[in-house]
């Protein structure tokens, strides 16, 4: 068996005419957490459903645990899924519903208040699933993914709704599910809280895969930049001349200059600044964020 | 299967849809079954569309079963949504994709979420059986009914033949509100077209042009409840049932087995 978890070599998914998915291509390694990002309309849901066996592909290949996604039957008692929020009845209770569940995959029910008590609804798991809060769905819908205990975790926004508090819960929660050596494969438009949790990839837009490795060899490919304030935002024009006269690129928003190069220059800049006469109220060399580099990746600057 | 049945059985459980369901369905075939009784000498008639049935027609072996069949197509209707909105709410609530990755092969979900309803219908169809015999029994002292005949062997019999019909019949009525859910993805879409169909639609085409009973499959199910009547029989009430449900199942089998799922 490979050491990967999911692998898609040009998996593609038409609507008529419209392209959902076009030739994806990338591979996310056993036991690691993959961020799956990209604008909404972008595919991500559709490749997961694709993944899941939901929706079959119009072209291309996957395998998930080493098992091609046309036979989901050999592989998806070894999965957890939340796909597109959770789903449930209203009119049961959550531990009824995750019993639905947990009877249907043959897992038995004995763990069920176990897996309650862990997404933090121990004592909810008796009301009805009509009564609670979209935060309180949410976790319902993480523990129902948790039912199989799976190899494989494909998560699609599972923080939506949730409070910082519950966020953070996640995050852990996504933390030690990995270090017991499941795979999440994870999308949501938290970047930042992808770029704490993810040591892979997949990034999406318009149906194309724009990048999939690990987070690093994104970063790696992308320049660092200094963050410079002035007292009087006048001199930021010249110090954005001292930078372009130095060859680098400098972009002026919302009173900061963005200039790119390396944390080392700061100090020549500073001190290019002194002579020139102008004070530095702010110089912060700094890495891009994953924020920062989905928006140049993706053209997307809103 | 059995992990697809147990677990459609945990919601058809639920005491407000089984317990709402049973007693909907003991409650109109106890009302039938009174109103035959209490009405054996009323001029407008004690049955459906004032047709009347007197009492030398009660005291005999099939006079037992005779409110339980009547009420046949009232359970139908009743099976016919419960069939329906089981089906077509796990579109509506977007739990069909969580069903179908803890059982991704889709026929053994379908045809098991199928025999747990149509288990459904039979405890359904049992209770009121039991409820219309009770009735008829109680009331028969009320209505001057003889009730000698109906603890013979021969009434046995009858009883066994039409809870057979009956069940028959509901189940059928299920299938099609089965099929309508697979159709239109809706329980409301499902149950409104289904009922208004074969309680409204056939009964203006048949009263148009009387013929068309033969062919109108809201009519056909009630008449195998009945065990055949006059103008249809028993085997063509069956067979073109059987050619109906089998064309519309095999429909709806390809497209649930075949229908990418993206709600």
């Amino acid at each position: 068996m490979s050491n990967l978890a999911v692998a898609v070599q040009d998996l593609s998914k038409k609507y008529g005419e419209q392209i959902a998915v076009s030739h994806a291509n990338f591979e996310v390694p056993l036991g690691t957490v993959c961020g799956f990002v990209g604008p909404n309309g972008s595919g991500k849901t559709t490749t997961i459903r694709m993944l899941l066996g939901l929706i079959t592909p119009t072209g291309g290949t996957g395998e998930i645990l080493g098992h091609s996604i046309r036979t989901p039957e050999k592989y998806l008692s070894s999965v957890g899924a939340m796909i597109e929020g959770p789903a449930f009845y209203p009119a049961l209770t959550g531990r009824e519903n995750l019993n639905v569940l947990a009877t249907l995959g043959g897992f038995g029910t004995d763990h069920v208040q176990s897996l309650l008590e862990r997404v933090g609804l121990g004592d909810r798991g008796g009301s009805k699933y009509k009564t609670y809060s979209l935060g309180m769905k949410q976790r319902l819908g993480i523990a129902a993914a948790l039912l199989p205990s799976p190899k494989l975790l494909i998560l699609d926004e599972p923080t939506n709704g949730l409070d910082p508090e519950g966020i953070q819960e996640i995050r852990d929660l996504l933390k030690s599910l990995a270090q017991d050596g499941t795979t999440v494969f994870v999308s949501s438009h938290l970047l930042s809280e992808l770029e704490l949790i993810s040591q892979h990839l997949v990034m999406l837009r318009k149906g194309k895969v724009l990048f999939a490795g690990k987070i690093e060899d994104l970063f790696l490919a992308q320049q660092p930049f200094i963050l410079v304030k002035t007292p009087n935002e006048s001199d930021l024009l010249k110090i954005q001349e001292i930078a372009i006269a130095a060859g680098h690129k400098s972009t002026i928003r919302s009173g900061v200059a963005h200039i790119e190069g390396p944390a080392d220059w700061a100090a020549t800049l500073n001190k290019s600044a002194f002579a020139a006469g102008i004070t530095l109220s702010q110089l912060s060399p700094m890495l891009p964020s994953l924020e920062e580099t989905f928006f140049e990746m993706t053209g997307d600057s809103e | 299967m059995i992990t697809v049945f147990k677990s459609e059985w945990r919601k058809l459980r639920r005491p407000t849809l089984f317990l709402g369901t049973i007693l909907a369905s003991v409650g109109l075939t106890g009302l039938v079954t009174s109103l035959l009784f209490l009405l054996i000498d009323s001029p407008q008639g004690n049955s459906d569309r004032g047709n009347m049935i007197s009492r030398e027609i009660l005291q005999l072996p099939t006079g037992l079963t005779i409110g339980f069949s009547n009420a046949a197509g009232l359970l139908g209707i009743v099976a016919l949504c419960v069939f329906a909105a089981q089906t077509a709410q796990e579109y509506t609530y977007g739990t069909l994709r969580n069903l179908l990755v803890r059982q991704p092969r889709r026929m053994q979900l379908l045809i098991g979420k199928y025999v747990s309803m149509a288990t459904f219908a039979i405890i359904m169809v049992i209770s009121a059986a039991i409820v219309s015999m009770s009735v008829a029994f109680g009331l028969s002292g009320k209505a001057k009914v003889e009730t000698q005949a109906w603890v013979t062997s021969t009434a046995l019999h009858e009883v066994a033949k039409t809870f057979g019909n009956v069940l028959l019949s509901v189940i059928a009525f299920g299938t099609v509100g089965m099929i309508l859910g697979l159709l239109l993805r809706s329980p409301i879409s499902s149950i409104s077209l289904g009922v208004i169909w074969l309680l409204i639609v056939e009964n203006i085409l048949i009263a148009v042009k009387s013929s068309l009973g033969t062919w109108m499959p809201g009519n056909l199910m009630s008449t195998i409840a009945v065990g055949g009547t006059s103008e249809i029989s028993y085997i063509h009430a069956i067979s073109q049932t059987a050619i109906y449900l089998s064309v519309g199942v095999a429909v709806v089998a390809v497209l649930f087995k075949r229908r990418d799922v993206s709600n």
